[in-house]
């Protein structure tokens, strides 16, 4: 606090019982005390020396305060990982997470113990719709409990939203990037088809629901290209380097009916 | 140091009503419409919103909590009008919901989860310890704080509900049917708790339970098929009931009085 304290006379009055000092006085000097720490300790210091009535109450509370604050429980040490983990993803998304990484992980065995050139790489073949299930788990009705009060939240919608997408990526590419890696297919082959059924997913997820979308996603991708695949036993050309341009539309597309149509995310529509 | 008095806990409200509706429609699924033409306004203190099952008394609730956006009509809460396809952070910000089912992650201590929520609300970091302690001491369960959600019983749990939607101070609270699940001297101390917050805020209760309105709430709000039946303070209701109207209290002959002429011809439920 600068400049200004209360006077010697005031603080004095005030510690002995304030009917000396006019009422306009004892208000603006309580405003002052409870924002200048060195005008608290001169009154604590007046109190001592002129209130030896203050003085016993004050002793007599803490007397019977003492033995009740010892047998309060101590507050335990938060778990501060829990914690700030609980605002990048739900614990209802961690099974499904735990789930696109073992499944990473097989497809990643199964390709290595197949090694006849030619064929199909399971990696590549399940890299789009893996991180799907995240997003659905992230905000949907039937898989997240809380969703009707996640939803009415200030800090639903879009933000949200894209903080648990961000944290299933996050878990999901390390894991195809060393699927990818070790069967020697390229990145952008998987990562362009991957997020592209991301932002497809929330896109379609603000006009039907997440799960929904998420549900229909993994159908026509099921359909369309992972039957032909392993029939023909050799990549879709939905896979194939030339079908890269497609994905990047997809994937802006998506993104930009996301950011137009950020608003319904915050409503229950979007947690079908 | 901050100040004792902010200029905001100073500032003239620049708004009549906290809630208030005029012709409001809400719509359920594709056709139906749960509110149907409503005009309702709601300042400070308890409000019971009474009525039958599928009422829309939910789905009113829900409006309010801006979760749902009005089909029809308009809605102003705290003076900002609802609707469009605006997130309303501010605004929420300023809401407390109780949902019916109200969910939650069971591996979450009390403490932990109330502290989510906070954040979720957008309390500020300093505030939140804090806040989160006044919450769930004002809801009996400071000494179960630290304790796990699966460990708790039912009625317990509606408290952290409650706890949840009181943990940023909110001056809408709306709380959907918060009585189910507690004994009765929990519901007593619930009642203490909504006249507390009465005072100084603007509490929407929905209930089925005649008797919570008679002793906790300052307004009654009655409510059939989407429109509004009665709105008064709690002995008009009971007013409105003769001898010859069915139900066991006063209140009770006024509900079943006031709710006769729209439900006949409708079966016995």
């Amino acid at each position: 606090m600068s400049g200004e304290h209360a006077s010697v006379r005031i603080i004095d009055g005030y510690a002995r019982g304030g009917t000396d000092i006019a009422a306009d006085e004892v208000w603006a000097l309580e405003a002052h005390l409870e924002a200048c720490r060195v005008c608290r300790d001169r009154l604590s210091a007046a109190v001592a020396a002129q209130a030896p009535a203050v003085v016993a109450l004050v002793d007599t509370v803490w007397a019977g305060l003492g033995p009740r604050l010892a047998a309060t429980a101590v507050m335990p040490r938060r778990r501060r990982w829990a914690a700030r983990l609980s605002r990048w993803l739900t614990p209802t998304m961690v099974p499904w997470l735990a789930m696109a990484v073992s499944v990473t992980l097989l497809a990643l065995l199964l390709d290595l113990a197949d090694t006849a050139p030619g064929e199909v790489s399971l990696v590549l073949l399940l890299a789009p719709v893996l991180p799907v299930f995240g997003v659905a788990a992230s905000w949907a009705r039937g898989l997240d409990p809380a969703y009707e009060l996640t939803a009415s939240a200030p800090r639903a919608g879009l933000y949200l939203v894209l903080r648990r997408t961000m944290s299933v990526l996050a878990v999901v590419v390390p894991a195809l990037l060393v699927g990818g890696w070790a069967t020697g297919v390229t990145a952008a082959q998987w990562l362009l088809p991957c997020l592209a059924f991301t932002s497809t997913t929330l896109a379609l997820g603000g006009v039907v629901g997440v799960t929904r979308a998420a549900v229909s996603l993994v159908a026509v991708w099921a359909a369309v290209v992972v039957a032909p695949t392993l029939a023909a036993s050799r990549t879709a050309v939905a896979l194939q380097t030339g079908a890269l341009p497609v994905w990047g539309l997809i994937l802006a597309l998506g993104i930009g009916v996301v950011i137009a149509r950020r608003g319904a995310y915050s409503v229950l529509e979007a947690h079908r | 140091m901050t100040p004792a008095v902010s200029a905001a806990d100073i500032a003239p409200t620049a708004y009549a009503w906290q809630i208030q509706a005029t012709g409001l429609k809400v719509r359920v699924g594709r056709k139906r419409m749960a509110v149907d033409g409503l005009d309702l306004s709601l300042g400070t203190g308890v409000h019971g919103l009474l009525g039958p099952n599928g009422a829309g008394k939910t789905t009113l609730i829900r409006a309010l909590a801006t979760v749902l956006r009005p089909a029809g009509g308009t809605l102003e809460l705290l003076g900002t009008s609802v609707g469009g396809m605006g997130e309303h952070r501010a605004l929420r910000r300023r809401i407390g919901y109780l949902p019916q089912e109200f969910g939650y992650y069971k591996r979450f201590t009390v403490r932990e989860f109330v502290e989510y929520m906070a954040w979720l609300k957008e309390v500020p970091k300093a505030d939140i310890p804090a806040a989160v302690q006044r919450a769930v001491e004002r809801v009996g369960l400071a000494d179960r704080a630290d304790e796990r959600m699966k460990a708790l019983s039912g009625g317990m749990v509606r408290r952290v509900g409650i706890a949840q939607a009181i943990v940023n101070d909110p001056s809408i609270l709306l709380l959907d049917e918060p009585t189910v699940g507690l004994d009765p001297a929990q519901r007593l101390r619930f009642r203490e708790l909504l006249q507390q917050l009465g005072t100084d805020t603007c509490v929407v209760v929905s209930t089925h339970l005649v008797e919570d309105v008679a002793a906790a709430c300052t307004d009654v709000v009655l409510f059939a098929e989407g429109r509004l039946v009665f709105q008064g303070a709690p002995d008009e209701l009971a007013a409105a009931g003769g001898p010859g109207h069915v139900g066991d209290s006063p209140l009770e002959r006024g509900y079943s009085a006031l709710l006769q002429d729209p439900e006949q011809g409708r079966g016995n439920w």
